[in-house]
């Protein structure tokens, strides 16, 4: 029974993801003043991709992409959708942490073995970039796992919905949900922090040896990370809540990330890796000081 | 390295090459003309017109085209302009790059009779003796507006599956081959930065 949930969350993950992603080109379209293209275009792209043909650049190359559309598939499996939970006692913050890695190692292992410099200057930048983001984010979760005694994301969910809306972490938080929140871009890698995949420069990072079906199935990989990161957000700061609820603040926060994508510019990877490591880092240790220290902010 | 090696490398589906279509060819064919990506590599003079075309007064985005960085992900090669030999050395890479299906787009009356470079001994005359081109774009240099019309014609031209130009250069090879040792001496090596 869990594997069917599991199975149908992938699915409605998958086609609310997707149909999201050609909304949000909708909506950076607007803010250009342009039409922009229907809102099923990010699905025409995907299929698209996956009939045309490819070409290996041997086994590391195959075995990567299928391991971090595979990992990335399995890390979505364990995290709270909604109050759809498929592995009952099993979603914890941890072990989607350490399966995420995994989804990017594959990615990271696949590109190296394209042989392509540029993909070797992409992998670089996209891991230095993860040792910037990750560390703030970690600091605020650790603090708020501390408090609660919990690391189960449904359950830090869930002591969020006790004191209604003004229970939320967002607001109970503030510091940590700014911190999050820059984190979230970093983790999406949007634009003020895109510089793993930078067209200008590296010709697309990473991704600069794929095309056809092996592309195809990283643009499948980079929409359930965007599941999972952008539902550890909502689990985390905006209180979760039912299917309905979930889906609802899903959009919100997406539409917020892509406004802010849409109006700015790209930081260079020391900037990049400097901006984390000042300013949310200094955030995210006050917001885990007053957490752990007066207990502010907890929900009891 | 034979001329059949270069091609072997790249894997082609084998109903694709058919002239009968079928079921599945159709859809597949949907998807591909509404999702067409260009290479972001422009030659020539007739690059100045992309800009325009590609941001919000033409807004080539309506159409599911985008720009993108690299051969690989690419479907539309514009060749926009004059090719000088040198150039085409490196639209041939270039081409051979990318997956297939894979369509070319000439630009401007260049690459159809050499334009005003017709007697220009660095520059090449007719582009579809070195490349199959599936559809010409006329003018010197063709208007944004003419530029989106193109692309709504390969786009229908993609859907019917007329636009058969990569398999043209598949099956005639040797010919295209021919010609491009003519005009260049070698076409494939391997190491270009350093010929």
């Amino acid at each position: 029974m869990s594997y069917l949930i599991a199975f149908s969350i992938i699915i409605i993950g998958f086609l609310w993801q997707v149909s999201l992603d050609g909304v949000q080109r909708k909506v950076t379209a607007k803010v250009h003043r342009r039409v922009g293209p229907p809102w099923y275009q990010a699905f025409m792209d995907i299929f698209k991709t996956l009939s045309k043909s490819s070409i290996s650049h041997g086994f590391i190359y195959d075995f990567g992409v299928m391991m971090a559309l595979g990992g990335t598939i399995a890390t979505l499996m364990f995290l709270p959708f909604g109050n759809i939970v498929a592995f009952e006692g099993l979603d914890n913050f941890f072990v989607i942490v350490y399966l995420l890695a995994v989804g990017s190692l594959g990615m990271a292992m696949s590109a190296s073995g394209s042989g392509n410099a540029w993909a070797g200057i992409g992998i670089m930048r996209a891991l230095t970039q993860m040792l910037a983001y990750e560390v703030p984010f970690m600091i605020v979760v650790f603090g708020m796992i501390h408090a609660y005694g919990t690391s189960s994301l449904s359950e830090l969910a869930h002591v969020q919905q006790m004191n209604g809306i003004l229970g939320w972490h967002i607001f109970t938080m503030p510091l940590g949900a700014i911190v999050a929140f820059i984190s979230l871009l970093g983790m999406l890698t949007k634009v003020p922090f895109d510089t793993p995949i930078a067209p200008a420069e590296i010709a697309s990072g990473p991704m600069v040896e794929y095309g056809g079906k092996h592309f195809g199935m990283l643009i499948l990989q980079h929409e359930f990370a965007t599941l999972v990161e952008v539902g550890l957000f909502v689990n985390l700061f905006l209180g979760g809540g039912n299917l309905l609820e979930y889906l609802i603040k899903y959009f919100l926060v997406y539409t917020l990330v892509t406004l802010i994508y849409s109006v700015s510019a790209r930081f260079r990877v020391e900037n990049v890796v400097t901006y984390f490591y000042r300013v949310p880092i200094i955030l995210s240790l006050v917001q885990t000081a007053i957490v752990i220290f007066t207990g502010l902010g907890v929900n009891v | 390295m034979s001329n059949k090696d270069q091609i072997k490398e790249i894997n082609v589906f084998e109903e694709d090459l058919n002239d009968t279509i079928t079921f599945w060819e159709k859809i597949r064919n949907i998807f591909r003309g509404k999702s067409l990506w260009m290479l972001h590599y422009c030659t020539g003079c007739g690059a100045v017109e992309l800009p325009p075309t590609m941001t919000a007064r033409f807004d080539m985005e309506r159409l599911g085209m985008g720009p993108m960085a690299t051969p690989r992900q690419a479907d539309v090669l514009l060749v926009t302009g004059y090719l000088s030999v040198k150039t085409l050395r490196r639209v041939i890479y270039t081409y051979e790059q990318m997956m297939f299906p894979k369509y070319l787009v000439g630009f401007g009356s260049c690459t159809i009779n050499g334009g005003i470079y017709y007697d220009s001994y660095a520059v090449i005359n007719r582009l579809d003796y070195y490349l199959p081109v599936d559809l010409y774009v006329a003018g010197c240099m063709p208007r944004p507006e003419a530029i989106m019309n193109t692309f709504k014609t390969l786009e229908n031209m993609i859907t019917k599956g007329e636009a058969n130009g990569w398999k043209k250069y598949v099956e005639n090879y040797e010919w295209y081959r021919e010609n491009q040792i003519r005009s260049l001496g070698e076409v494939y090596v391997k190491d270009e930065f350093h010929e």
